[in-house]
């Protein structure tokens, strides 16, 4: 009975370690000072206001969305055409597939920043919208694939057998039967891809070019020290707007509760 | 016949077609985009550059690789950031396990859904956000340091240091080794305990001879995560990290933004490739690809 105290006593420890940074991103968006320090000297709001008037910061906020969403629809795609494909194969096929999958994020990301920044000045292609969005898809393809294949794994396959004995056709079963029950973990698959692409940062330093997406704004606003007030408020807005699909994503999923990144 | 028709009665006759079939378009997305930047990288890994116009020169060059492996500075980079992502990986291996075995073992089921979400937001929540936290926390007049001084401590100065990289990397990467330890625990069944007890092990024998081999897998799986994240990161060392806190992603990404020398970036990216080859071959022969 003692040694199960000490457990739950470390176990709050560590909770507590995991959360006061996000406890201190919440207090410093409500500060007041222009210049962050602890204690937090007064609270002042009109920095929300201040942050939503800043260009800059829209411009950034309006790419980030749109990178990630078109990034999002092309993972839901290919994430579940992979996925399918691999649940249909033999084992010494699948081993091979399932492990060239899950490289985009097994590997470092400075190497798949720097591989796509070899490949485009390979070519000679232009950094653009385009290459960001390339750029998130490669790993926003493997949070689909994951958790789609996590689904897969657990559906009878009796079920399509049956759907086939009784006349349907492929792509009849792929509808009524495939889609709906696979429907749950593309949805949870999209809505982490969404929120892995809005906060990405290491890879898009190297597919971006002149344009900033909300992380790279940040991150230079760090780097530079300045703007720090709207800093904090866009980091607020960050954690609270990308909270929201990982509950939404993990109620997707089930009881089971494991979100495969 | 209509066209869905045939199509799916080809497909049911040779599985192996319409496999091909489902996954040609992202396997050509794949090859296309991934595999073939991954072979664009070792390719210019061996092209120079024009020190004068600052044109790339195509070719075949060990020059790169030699400068790597003699000039210290980039040696000691290297093993500065291998060793902090050893280190990051341990010390996320010890916090992970009281988490993972109070999860499974001593919480009942609601309990678990509470922790596992609480595992959950902080690994999903914005990166930058977080590190940014503890640059907060850790700077000169930071959270630590009035805390320290409340209680009647000195301060101390561990913001912009490799201290603070190895806190702040722990931190950022250990839900990624608590959910695959906690779910290798969920696997060993409860009889296997019981009968350890039986033949007369004691509580920490018991773990140290059948829970922590049966664990293996899905620690080695979180490592993946922990020690590939610690290996690719820059903007960490940079956000917390001091002066002399280059990683191997710094080199990499001032090589590219600054002074425009890809060739010699690319160089310096294999590195880690290497590195990750070699650590995912073990970790395939250790089962970690099954814990995944």
């Amino acid at each position: 009975m003692r040694s199960e105290t000490l457990i739950w006593a470390v176990v709050a420890a560590i909770f507590a370690f995991l959360f006061i940074p996000i406890l201190v991103i919440v207090l410093y968006a409500f500060s007041a000072a222009p210049i962050p320090a602890w204690p937090i000297a007064g609270f002042a709001l009109h920095w929300f206001a201040d942050t939503w008037a800043d260009q800059a910061v829209r411009q950034a906020l309006v790419l980030s969305l749109k990178v990630a969403a078109v990034a999002t629809i092309a993972a839901m795609i290919l994430g579940t055409l992979a996925s399918m494909a691999v649940a249909r194969m033999q084992s010494a096929a699948k081993e091979v597939v399932s492990f060239i999958a899950v490289l985009p994020i097994a590997l470092p990301g400075i190497l798949t920043g720097m591989a796509l920044a070899a490949y485009f000045a390979f070519w000679g292609i232009n950094l653009s919208y385009w290459t960001i969005v390339a750029g998130h898809a490669t790993f926003c393809v493997v949070i689909v694939y994951n958790n789609v294949v996590a689904r897969l794994r657990r559906m009878p396959r009796s079920l399509t057998e049956a759907s086939a004995d009784l006349g349907a056709d492929a792509f009849r079963t792929f509808r009524l039967i495939q889609l709906p029950m696979m429907a749950s973990a593309i949805g949870a698959g999209a809505l982490l891809a969404f929120a892995l692409s809005f906060d990405e940062v290491i890879v898009t330093t190297f597919t971006a070019g002149a344009q900033n997406t909300l992380p790279l704004w940040i991150f230079g606003a760090i780097r530079l020290g300045q703007q720090l007030p709207e800093v904090n408020v866009v980091v607020f807005a960050i954690i609270l707007f990308t909270a929201i699909p990982v509950l939404l994503a993990q109620k997707l999923i089930g009881e089971s509760g494991k979100v495969a990144r | 016949m209509s066209l869905s028709k045939s199509l799916s009665r080809f497909g049911w006759r040779r599985p192996g077609a319409a496999s091909v079939a489902l996954l040609g378009l992202p396997m050509v997305w794949f090859a296309a985009l991934y595999l073939a930047a991954i072979g664009a990288l070792l390719i210019t890994s061996f092209w120079t550059v024009d020190d004068l116009s600052g044109d790339l020169i195509p070719g075949f060059s060990l020059t790169n690789f030699q400068q790597l492996f003699s000039v210290p500075v980039y040696t000691h980079i290297a093993l500065r950031t291998i060793g902090i992502a050893a280190a990051v990986t341990i010390t996320d291996i010890i916090l992970a396990w009281p988490v993972a075995y109070a999860m499974i073992r001593l919480a009942g089921p609601r309990l678990r859904a509470a922790m596992m979400a609480a595992v959950m937001v902080p690994l999903w929540s914005s990166y930058l956000a977080r590190v940014y936290a503890w640059r907060l926390i850790l700077s000169h007049d930071g959270l630590l340091n009035w805390t320290l001084m409340e209680i009647g401590l000195p301060r101390l100065h561990i913001g912009y240091s490799n201290w603070a990289m190895w806190i702040v990397f722990s931190y950022l990467w250990l839900p990624f080794m608590i959910l695959p330890v906690a779910a290798s625990v969920e696997r060993i069944p409860p009889s296997l305990l019981e009968a350890s007890a039986d033949l007369g092990e004691r509580g920490f024998a018991t773990f140290r001879r059948v829970v922590l081999p049966m664990a293996l897998p899905g620690m080695v799986a979180g490592a993946i995560f922990t020690f590939s994240l610690t290996l690719g990161d820059y903007v960490t060392p940079m956000l917390v990290g001091g002066r002399g806190s280059d990683f191997i992603g710094n080199v990499v990404y001032s090589n590219v933004g600054v002074t425009n020398n890809i060739p010699f970036a690319a160089a310096y990216a294999v590195l880690p490739l290497g590195v990750m080859a070699v650590f995912l071959l073990i970790a395939r022969r250790l089962g970690a690809f099954d814990a995944l």
